[in-house]
């Protein structure tokens, strides 16, 4: 809206905290997503889900130190109805449940739930923001697709290194990888273009400052170390599988703090019209 | 059906700040936290130049953001329109205050005073109950109860108004039912061009700025 009145100005209500949710939240439900959707069953696939819960759990635990009653935490699931935070909470206890279930057994039923629950936890994530009417850099639908890539290009990079870790390459993992972080790239393309020109000043700049990071660290240079470490012996490919998880799912994170910390700009005031003075 | 609004009328608007006063005054709020405040706004260039004082505060909008994002239904809204938190339930994550686009709502995670040490009236009207939750304006709502068990009129009888319109000293603020054709808030509606604050985020805000007569 444009009108008259002060600039908004960045929101003080979340901080790292917050965004550490988001952050570690999407690279554990991202990896549990990738293991039930990449690896074979096996000790690498058998690391991956403790991993991807140990992730969620300490992104929920960074938000648990950020609410003003801690004690009063389980009054989070009162408002399933409307509230995306109350259905973050039931995703990730149904995926806390699901993941346990599909480590002791195993079986083709429990990857498909361990799949839809990581990706409705990740998906909450994504609508919590999303449901912010007051930052525009969050309430913008576009963020959405970003959200959901980056987790589960995050997620593919952990699955990978879990993979050569434990001598089990998986070429579905490599593809998985391949294809999140390009749509990833996609997603983030499509957000800035449509988010930045209406935040200006620092927040734009922030969040402009992000895309060479994205794509030049978090894309290509990642995916060109995949595609080595595809191609070269166990040892190698180890070091290099590491380099390229480090780029993507460091990039990634970058991102997700930017955007809760730094692109976050309020609403601030706008007037349409101005006042009338004196006589008319 | 009752929905309680308030006006400001921007013409009338002097910025002094009386309304802000008066409410941390009746609400104990603490330092920093000011449920109804005032912004002083200079628009335009030299030599045209304009300064526009505008009352904000909690729009109690008929569709509130900070409700439907509230994970423990602390927020919720009664039947006459006005918003309210339960401290009870409230377990301070905020969510509310990012989902606002009106920059209402507070949370305050430990006891502040005016002076450091609590003054004898700060001391009587603390409540740590407000310690770690959102708060924010509630319309005086207890007030306006209060007023409507002795009969009384809000908007028009002081004892059942909220604090901020009863201290304006310029009658810049009104209060009153936008559901009775003939209260003052529709009167004043009827005869003014007005608008709300950020009425394109579809929030149905329940406090109005009149600009100009029509």
């Amino acid at each position: 809206m444009s009108g008259f009145g002060p600039k908004p100005w960045i929101q003080q209500h979340w901080d790292w905290r917050a965004a550490a949710n988001f952050v570690f939240g999407g690279a554990g439900s991202g990896l549990i997503l990738a293991a039930a959707l990449a690896l074979p069953l096996g000790p690498a696939r058998a690391v991956s889900l403790p991993l991807g819960l140990a992730l969620v759990a300490l992104g929920l635990t960074c938000v648990w130190l950020e609410i003003g009653r801690p004690l009063r935490a389980l009054h989070v699931l009162l408002n399933a109805r409307t509230s995306w935070m109350t259905r973050e909470a039931f995703a990730g206890i149904a995926l806390f449940g699901v993941t346990v279930a599909a480590f002791f057994r195993p079986g083709d039923w429990m990857e498909i739930a361990l799949g839809f629950f990581a990706l409705l936890f990740a998906w909450c994530q994504a609508m919590i923001l999303r449901a912010s009417k007051g930052i525009p850099a969050w309430r913008e639908p576009k963020v959405i697709p970003f959200i959901l890539a980056t987790a589960l290009g995050e997620g593919a990079a952990l699955a990978i290194v879990l993979a050569l870790a434990y001598n089990m390459p998986s070429p579905l993992a490599y593809g998985l990888f391949a294809l999140a972080v390009l749509a990833r790239a996609a997603a983030w393309m499509v957000y800035v273009a449509s988010v930045a020109p209406k935040l200006g000043g620092a927040p734009q700049a922030a969040l402009v400052a992000v895309t060479p990071v994205l794509l030049w660290i978090g894309t290509f240079a990642a995916l060109a170390l995949v595609a080595l470490a595809a191609a070269l012996p166990r040892h190698f490919a180890m070091l290099l599988a590491l380099g390229a998880a480090a780029a993507a799912i460091g990039a990634g994170w970058h991102a997700k703090r930017t955007i809760v910390t730094r692109a976050s700009l309020n609403q601030g005031f706008a007037l349409p019209n101005l006042p009338t003075r004196g006589a008319r | 059906m009752t929905r309680w609004v308030m006006i400001a009328d921007l013409r009338r608007c002097v910025g002094c700040q009386t309304c802000t006063a008066a409410c941390k005054h009746t609400n104990a709020t603490p330092p920093e936290v000011q449920w109804r405040r005032v912004l002083d706004m200079e628009v335009g260039e030299y030599p045209e130049v304009k300064r526009v004082f505008v009352p904000v505060g909690c729009m109690h909008c008929a569709d509130p953001p900070c409700m439907h994002v509230c994970p423990s239904t602390a927020t919720r809204q009664r039947a006459d329109g006005i918003v309210t938190i339960d401290y009870d339930l409230c377990i301070g994550c905020a969510y509310c205050a990012v989902a606002c686009p009106y920059q209402a709502r507070y949370k305050t995670d430990k006891a502040e005073f005016a002076y450091g040490e609590p003054m004898e009236s700060e001391k009587k009207q603390f409540d740590p109950k407000r310690l770690g939750v959102a708060t924010k304006c509630t319309f005086c709502s207890d007030r306006i109860d209060a007023g409507l068990a002795k009969g009384l009129k809000p908007g028009v009888d002081p004892e059942a108004s909220p604090a901020c319109v009863n201290s304006c000293i310029a009658q810049a603020l009104h209060f009153g039912d936008i559901e009775d054709k003939a209260s003052n808030v529709s009167q004043l509606l009827a005869e003014n061009q007005f608008f709300r604050m950020h009425e394109e985020l579809g929030t149905d805000p329940g406090f109005y700025y009149l600009w100009d007569k029509k």
